[in-house]
């Protein structure tokens, strides 16, 4: 039994630009994997080349033992495979309902989308209170609730986050993961979990990987990558004791 | 009752302009350029159906001829988009706008070479006599075209609010790139799209056609439907047709008011004041994106 995703030495352009530079990754059936990295890493990027948006240049991408890099985006989706993007992009003029929908456009078994529909209300409560309300009018909180409820519409083999945790107050934030490590542990449903809040994605993850413009330097078990000290110092802002904090700056980065 | 005679007469104008402007706004909303030939496929699916209709061509009945011309321009709409509008994609929105002028005067041409450049007038049963409400008499062909149009308005508001498709061209217009990652086929929601303002336009064309005499240079009104559309803010579909119902009225009451050549300005001096007073049109939908 292979992995359910497994990337191999993938690399994405936009135009002369190259964002990923030879990525390989793999995840699990029912594994929540993170991938961490600072502004421009790449993150974004390597979704969209899994999720078609983008073609690669190099490389593989294979789902369920099947090469799906370059194909279009509508025929990766009705594999199973769903992006809920960087900065929720709801429909604005289109009610909650709508959008909901919409999440299942590939789908065409009512009786399921029915059912689907009622499972992300019982999610996310406040999206079956807002049904009919046009989505550009949700607070920012609703909308990222919104993009992942209309993400799980699709019935995902797994589900590819980018971000969820931005913009959003910590509260909200910890509600939000609680209902993604639910929709792990109930649903089934495997993650790919873009993060730049380290602490949250390795609290939630069961592995993580970090990157940096546009490679892959780190990859452990979060507990792991969660107890390391380069994590800790560059992502987590732990503080070490004030009479090393100058020579921290010296410090290399392990992976360099 | 001059009063109302006017007021339909012009509903009956505006909603030719309106059809006109909701293909401007359909077009728009999809790929976000202006198709400046929408006139003209207005003016084309006019003389399609004229030449199956009239007895003088090919003298089909109205009923199955109409329908003709209405596919007949979707298909063109459609194979337009496949093979030439695909193939900007990426390029600047001018490219694409100067594409569709030069189109708008190839159908032009076309229909000179075809049908020539007298006026000819439908022979369409939709205009045939008057009507006669409460002591009115008011046109059949103006009451006509003020049904269909709000039939046609109506089935569209249905056909985008609960079919698949419709719920489709709508997520593809309001933001393309979420489309794609609901696995939506964006390409072909567009050439659909392409291919229902074709069918839009045939409708516009016919009931034009019905009421009055057109020509190769008919599509000139589009002018004033594209006016139509700023005014109702560009980007929405009511506000489209309202902005070619409000030119449509303001027309034959200027015309009987106003002094002569004064009157054939006043659909661009209001445009210029929706300009000025409401720049994103008077049904703007305009929702600032939360972070
Ligand atoms: N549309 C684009 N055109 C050109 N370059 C781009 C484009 N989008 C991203 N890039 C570049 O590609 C690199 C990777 O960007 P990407 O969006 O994948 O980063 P990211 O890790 O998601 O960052 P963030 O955490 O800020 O979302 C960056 O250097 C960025 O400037
Ligand atoms: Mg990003």
């Amino acid at each position: 039994m292979g992995h359910l995703l497994e990337i191999r030495n993938l690399e994405s352009y936009y135009g002369p630009i190259m964002a990923i530079r030879g990525i390989s990754l793999t995840v699990e059936k029912g594994q929540i994997v993170t991938v961490l990295g600072a502004n421009g890493a790449g993150k974004s990027t390597l979704l969209k080349t899994i999720s078609g948006i983008m073609d690669p240049e190099k490389g593989q991408v294979i789902f369920d033992g099947e090469e799906i890099q370059g194909l279009e985006p509508h025929v990766i989706v009705k594999k199973g495979i769903v992006h809920v993007p960087e900065g929720r992009e709801v429909f604005p003029l289109l009610t909650v309902n709508e959008n909901l929908s919409l999440g299942a456009y590939t789908r065409n078994d009512k009786a399921g989308i029915a059912r689907d529909r009622e499972m992300v209300f019982e999610y996310f409560p406040i999206l079956a209170e807002r049904r009919n309300q046009e989505a550009g009018t949700l607070s920012g909180g609703q909308q990222q609730m919104l993009a992942i409820g209309r993400g799980l519409m699709l019935r995902p083999k797994i589900m590819l986050l980018d971000e969820p945790s931005l913009g959003l107050s910590p509260l909200l934030i910890q509600q939000i993961f609680g209902i993604l490590e639910r929709l792990n542990k109930d649903e089934g449903v495997t993650m790919v979990l873009v993060e730049q809040n380290a602490r949250v994605a390795l609290n939630l993850a069961d592995a993580g990987y970090v990157m940096e413009v546009g490679r892959m330097v780190m990859n452990d078990t979060a507990e792991n990558l969660a107890a390391s000290e380069d994590i800790q110092s560059f992502y987590l802002g732990i503080q070490e004791d004030s009479q090393r904090s100058e020579r921290r700056w010296k410090r290399r980065k392990t992976w360099r | 009752m001059e009063f109302l005679q006017l007021f339909v007469s012009g509903l009956a104008n505006g909603s030719v302009y309106g059809l006109i402007a909701l293909g401007f706004v359909l077009i728009y909303k999809a790929t976000e350029s202006v198709n400046f030939a929408q006139g003209d496929f207005m003016m084309f699916g006019a003389f399609i159906a004229l030449w199956l209709t009239n007895t003088e061509y090919m003298g089909l009945p109205f009923w199955i001829a109409a329908p003709m011309a209405m596919a007949a321009m979707g298909l063109l709409g459609y194979l337009l988009d496949v093979t030439i509008i695909r193939r900007m994609f990426g390029q600047s929105q001018t490219a694409v706008v100067i594409l569709t002028i030069a189109l708008g005067f190839v159908i032009r041409f076309f229909a000179g070479v075809f049908w020539g450049h007298e006026p000819q007038t439908l022979q369409s049963p939709l205009a045939v006599g008057d009507v006669t409400i409460g002591g009115v008499v008011l046109g059949m062909a103006d009451v006509t075209i003020i049904v269909v149009t709000a039939l046609l308005t109506f089935s569209l508001f249905q056909f985008f609010k609960h079919t698949k498709l419709g719920l489709a061209m709508q997520a593809a217009s309001q933001n393309q790139m979420a489309a794609y990652y609901m696995g939506i086929p964006v390409k072909r929601v567009q050439g659909f799209i392409w291919a229902l303002s074709g069918v839009v336009a045939a409708v516009a064309g016919i009931l034009f056609a019905s009421k009055g005499a057109i020509d190769p240079n008919a599509g000139m009104l589009g002018i004033k439907a594209f006016a139509a559309a700023v005014i109702g803010g560009f980007g929405s579909l009511p506000g489209a047709l309202v902005g070619g119902l409000i030119i449509g009225v303001i027309e034959p009451f200027a015309a009987r008011y106003l002094p002569a050549g004064y009157s054939q300005m006043a659909p661009y001096v209001l445009l210029l004041l929706v300009l000025v007073f409401r720049p994103h049109g008077l049904f703007s939908q305009v929702r600032t994106k939360k972070v």
